[in-house]
């Protein structure tokens, strides 16, 4: 089954449209998995794809986002049991010495629309502070973004310090910022890069095989 | 009103290729056509070299300053890069930036001190981006505080408000803005200075948004911008924008622009 309604709605960030079509599906006794994976996460993909064609903005995009999140609370009360399935956590920073945040806060916002679970570290987030999020929450992804040229060489560091601490080999790092390249994702030997929200989505799948 | 030019930044992939190739003809170029666009500072930024940047950044201030007799504004967070640029700069430079992020902030001291400079101070606070108008405020008046205190003067010190997308957060506009214009009120003497390429981040038609933020931001007391100054569009807004605050007297820079078809077509 199909809700045609409800991703219309979803795409368009139309919430209270949205919330009335979850909270029927879900009151039908439709499958929350479901409603969240063929109907809110294949919506959010739908934007992500318009996004990267410059067929929607940055503030359409932000909308979608917040009424899927409004959609998953109105969800979440049914599922049973095991709960929701995510397609894998990302523990995500600002590394240190840098206080930018929008554009990892944007990453954020659509990796949790594509279906991931988001452990959100924070700005001037420390090397240390990486490595013992790993331990805590056994992330499968670290996502670092530095928006400055000085602030760059932490996402070396935190590499490096994430190798120390043996858990290297088990995660997938995925880096991005204004001046931040793919060529130095490679030189600090990073999984990935991602130039933007979008992109970070698709890397993400990439790096876990996830659909 | 003081115009920086944004043109000379590493971020933009033919300037880019121009210093890796250390291709001075072009890098002068672009100075010249940004000078006679009415620049009043050449911006050099080789940020994205990073390590190599120490060393591009001198190269930039002396390939600019044989072609043009302007200062520039030396743009990079690097204590490094900025002693040796400010080593082989002609006449006062001026340096952006400086913040109250404590690390930083102790860091740049000794380069600000070391000889007379201008210096671009960053509405940043100590652990994180401002999002009021207040938390701006807030920083301008401890970065002045600051800065006076180890012998800048007041016109040498150009506050950036930091403006952020409002395609993230509608009251980003409104936040910077009103920023500016309670800095102004406070002190009349420091120049108030933006980027205007982020207000715009996220948005289509992204000069648009920049042409009218420039406009009104001026109305709020901004004295001074980085921006393309080749951009007629831009320039254009500008001249008109400052003829209807009374920065223009009978008129004459919009209407030099006029004849010299700076303003038709925008």
């Amino acid at each position: 089954m199909t809700y045609k309604a409800l991703s219309e709605a979803v795409i368009k960030g139309d919430v209270n449209q949205a919330k009335a079509e979850t909270q029927k599906a879900a009151d039908g006794g439709a499958d929350p998995q479901h409603v969240l994976d063929d109907c809110l996460i294949a919506a959010m993909d739908v934007v992500g794809e318009k996004f990267a064609q410059g067929a929607m903005f940055v503030p359409q995009m932000l909308r979608s986002a917040k009424t899927m999140q409004a959609c998953v609370a109105v969800l979440k009360p049914h599922f049973r049991g095991g709960g929701m399935t995510t397609k894998g956590k990302v523990i995500l920073g600002t590394v240190k010495g840098d206080l930018h945040d929008i554009g990892k806060n944007l990453v954020a916002m659509m990796l949790e629309g594509a279906g991931f679970q988001i452990v959100d570290l924070g700005v001037d987030v420390a090397p240390e502070a990486f490595v013992k999020a790993v331990h805590e929450e056994n992330g499968q992804v670290v996502g670092m973004s530095a928006l400055l040229s000085t602030t760059m060489p932490a996402m070396a560091e935190t590499v490096k310090a994430l190798e120390n601490a043996g858990k290297r080999k088990e995660l997938k790092i995925m880096i991005g910022g204004a001046p931040v390249t793919a060529e130095y994702a490679d030189r600090i030997g990073a999984d990935s890069y991602a130039p933007d929200a979008g992109t970070a989505v698709t890397e993400a799948k990439k790096l876990l095989n996830a659909q | 009103m003081i115009i920086v030019g944004e043109l000379i930044n590493t971020s933009r992939k033919r300037i880019e290729k121009a210093v890796r190739e250390q291709d001075a003809a072009f890098i002068q170029q672009i100075a010249k056509a940004q000078a006679e666009a009415g620049a009043d500072y050449i911006d050099v930024n080789a940020g994205t070299f990073l390590e190599k940047e120490e060393a591009y950044l001198p190269w930039l201030v002396q390939t600019v300053q044989a072609a043009v007799a302007l200062p520039c504004c030396l743009d990079s967070p690097n204590p490094a890069a900025l002693n040796k640029a400010m080593s082989v700069h002609r006449g006062v430079p001026l340096i952006n930036s400086i913040s109250l992020e404590t690390d930083r902030y102790d860091q740049m001291l000794p380069v600000i001190t070391r000889a007379p400079c201008k210096l671009v101070a960053l509405c940043m606070g100590q652990t994180a981006m401002p999002t009021t108008s207040q938390e701006r405020v807030l920083a301008a008046e401890q970065l002045i505080d600051a800065l006076v205190r180890v012998g800048i003067d007041l016109p040498d010190i150009f506050i950036d408000p930091l403006v952020q997308p409002v395609s993230v957060d509608t009251r980003m506009g409104t936040a910077a803005l009103s920023a500016i214009g309670a800095i102004r009120e406070r002190h009349p003497q420091v120049n108030i200075i933006c980027g205007l390429s982020n207000i715009s981040f996220g948005l289509p038609e992204r000069r648009l948004i920049n042409r009218y933020f420039l406009a009104l931001a001026l109305g709020k007391g901004l004295s001074a911008a980085i921006l393309d100054p080749t951009d007629r569009a831009m320039s254009a807004a500008l001249k008109t924008a400052r003829m209807l605050l009374d920065q223009d007297e009978y008129c004459s820079d919009y209407i030099e622009a006029y004849e010299g078809g700076i303003l038709s077509n925008t």
